[in-house]
């Protein structure tokens, strides 16, 4: 009589029902494939960012342009001039910066320019660029810079 | 035998499914690890906008302005006296904290300014180092004077009065962070 009663009791069905486990992952999954962003720049300068201490983050991505100074990269391990790189290309002449900021802030009027600037750079260049900045009124800049090791 | 035949029939060809989960969570991991949210971090600034041919720059006074200058090899000048870059912090904080006791430094808080010079060849490390300092003793005069107002560091303050009550942030308003960055002496 009471082991008929525990055998009906084992049969009540305790498991979580698994069926939907794989679609749940899979939603991550796509949510995790579409959220990042995998746009890969091939950066023809080297640069080795700065050590700052005052630093902020930056939250909106999307406002966010970046600017390359540093020596381009040559064949081999080889370091040439100091060069100024946009989003693909190297700015040949860096007059022509003005007129490609310009438009990338009528596209995104809060735009935010992140100079990636190598730490070997002479601020002649950087003065420069700034200029171009400011004739193309995008005025908001941010020197990007690592975070300072604790000393 | 004919019972035998009836249950072969009646065996589903069905894939296993329980796998399914562990595959994707591989994937999902894969996905995790290999994409990098790596945000961008630095000093922000803003330009001052391109002058006008005809509009002169307004008049600033003497004392209300920090001159710093950095030189080719990196070494600085703050006042044109020769001085190393960690004490840049405590000069600009008697500069602005002042308050027009010293006819050397600012008058108030919201008018003094730091001005940085660098030259052409300037190394942007140095550079760097000196905006740093700069804007770190800007970040500790409004942690203290968020501190002074009752809350625990300005960027308590930040959080409850700005973002919280959406209200103007009245220490950036008394302590201005204004720096200006110079153009290089045409050589």
């Amino acid at each position: 009589m009471s082991s008929q009663h525990f055998k009906k009791k084992t049969q009540t069905k305790q498991d979580i029902p698994t069926a939907s486990l794989p679609d749940i992952i899979f939603m991550l999954l796509i949510f995790f494939m579409v959220s990042t962003v995998l746009r890969e720049q091939t950066v023809q300068v080297r640069t080795v960012l700065p050590q700052a201490e005052a630093i902020t983050k930056i939250d909106q991505k999307r406002l966010v342009s970046y600017i390359w100074v540093g020596p381009q990269k040559l064949d081999g391990l080889r370091l040439g001039e100091t060069a100024v790189q946009i989003d693909d290309a190297l700015i040949e002449d860096v007059a022509a910066i003005r007129t490609v900021m310009y438009r990338k802030l009528v596209e995104q009027p809060r735009l935010i320019v992140s100079l990636r600037v190598d730490e070997t750079s002479e601020m002649g260049m950087v003065l420069d660029v700034q200029q171009e900045l400011r004739e193309a009124s995008t005025l908001r800049i941010n020197y990007s810079t690592k975070r300072q090791a604790a000393s | 035998m004919a019972n035998l035949i009836k249950k072969k029939k009646r065996t589903e060809a069905e894939i296993p499914t329980s796998s399914m989960a562990d595959i994707a969570f591989l994937l999902l991991i894969f996905f995790l690890v290999t994409t990098t949210i790596d945000v961008d971090t630095g000093i922000g600034m803003v330009l001052p906008p391109k002058l006008e041919e005809d509009v002169e720059p307004p008049p600033i006074k003497e004392r209300n302005v920090l001159k710093i200058l950095v030189n080719e090899q990196g070494l600085v000048l703050v006042e044109d006296e020769p001085s190393a870059v960690q004490l840049i912090r405590d000069a600009v904080k008697t500069h602005v904290l002042n308050e027009g006791v010293d006819p050397r430094y600012a008058e108030t808080a919201g008018r003094a300014l730091v001005s940085i010079k660098t030259s052409r060849e300037t190394p942007y490390n140095a550079y760097v180092d000196v905006l740093d300092e700069v804007w770190m003793a800007y970040f500790e005069m409004w942690d203290s004077e968020a501190r002074r107002l009752g809350y625990q560091n300005y960027q308590h303050y930040v959080d409850t009065v700005v973002e919280g009550q959406g209200l103007q942030n009245a220490i950036r308003e008394k302590i201005k962070a204004q720096i200006s960055i110079a153009e290089p002496d045409a050589a």
